[in-house]
């Protein structure tokens, strides 16, 4: 009698397990082009495309002659290229939720999605502004693998160098 | 010559991508001296150049503020706080290996510090500059 339970049990521990190293697990997808560490990942971390949506992304890139300040102006095929890896790999507008900008001259922001938002709502200010982190883009600061693709909590080091706790 | 063909593609091919600091130098020195004959790279214009400020950027007002005045020592990009490694070459043998590279980087990088692009004579003079920092 137990052992539907218990597969049903199974079936669900596994499926939030693999939903925890979904979230933790922002490694770059198969098949970007070189020029997207080159170029992108030259100035900042060459961020995961699943933390913009496919929208945000063609409006990114279709304004990189004025790039948040700078000129990060590219010729038309490495722009091309760049692009149909971010929107081929973009996130899900439903889970991420847009950066709000379409209707505005705003750049799109990754770290203005709602996911965005509601996984950093702890985070004290002062921590944004933090002479080494610099701003929310900066993943790297704290999350010390994000290189790697790596966003577990437990390699989280906050700027005063305590780690991280809820 | 058909022989010599594969062997001279080779060494376009080698050359396009890897080349030292010298080689790199030595071209935007003759491009230099085009304009002005008597041109000699300047290890101390180099240095006020890379040390100046021009104030054409807030953010962005001198080469320092993100490679820092040590230009042996690595630096980090003022607005992402992405680390930079350092740009002499005896610090990072990296540097000034990839002519398409450099260009790109002098494009970009005198287009927000300088507001215009630098000069074959300037890029000459920072190359020299950092060439000889240890």
């Amino acid at each position: 009698m137990g052992t539907p339970g218990r597969l049903a049990n199974l079936l669900f521990l596994s499926l939030s397990l693999a939903g925890v190293a979904q979230a933790d697990d922002l490694r770059l997808p198969a098949g970007a082009p070189a020029a997207f560490q080159n170029e992108c990942g030259a100035c900042h971390l060459a961020f995961p495309p699943r933390l913009l949506v496919a929208e945000d992304w063609r409006r990114v890139m279709a304004g990189l002659d004025r790039h948040y300040g700078d000129n990060a102006g590219l010729d038309a095929p490495t722009r091309r290229a760049i692009e149909t890896y971010l929107v081929g790999n973009a996130g899900k507008p439903k889970k991420l939720g847009s950066s709000g900008t379409a209707a505005s001259d705003e750049a799109p922001r990754l770290t203005a999605t709602a996911w965005f938002k509601r996984k950093h709502h702890e985070v004290p200010q002062a921590y944004w502004r933090h002479a080494e982190v610099r701003g929310p883009s900066n993943c790297a600061a704290c999350h010390k693998q994000a290189v790697a693709g790596s966003y577990r909590e437990r390699e989280i080091v906050m700027p005063d160098g305590h780690r991280w706790q809820d | 010559m058909k022989a010599l063909i594969p062997v001279l593609i080779g060494l376009f091919a080698v050359t396009a991508q890897a080349a030292t600091p010298n080689e790199i130098l030595a071209g935007y020195r003759a491009e230099a001296a085009k304009l002005n004959p008597r041109y000699q790279p300047s290890a101390e214009l180099g240095a006020h150049l890379f040390a100046r400020g021009f104030g054409v950027s807030a953010r962005m007002p001198a080469c320092t503020s993100c490679h820092t005045e040590d230009p042996t020592r690595g630096g980090s990009h003022v607005v992402t706080g992405k680390a930079i490694q350092p740009l002499a070459p005896r610090a990072n043998p990296e540097r000034f290996s990839d002519p398409a590279k450099v260009e790109k980087w002098f494009r970009r990088n005198c287009g927000e510090v300088l507001g215009r692009p630098c000069s074959a004579a300037e890029k000459a003079d920072f190359i020299t500059f950092l060439m000889r920092e240890r």
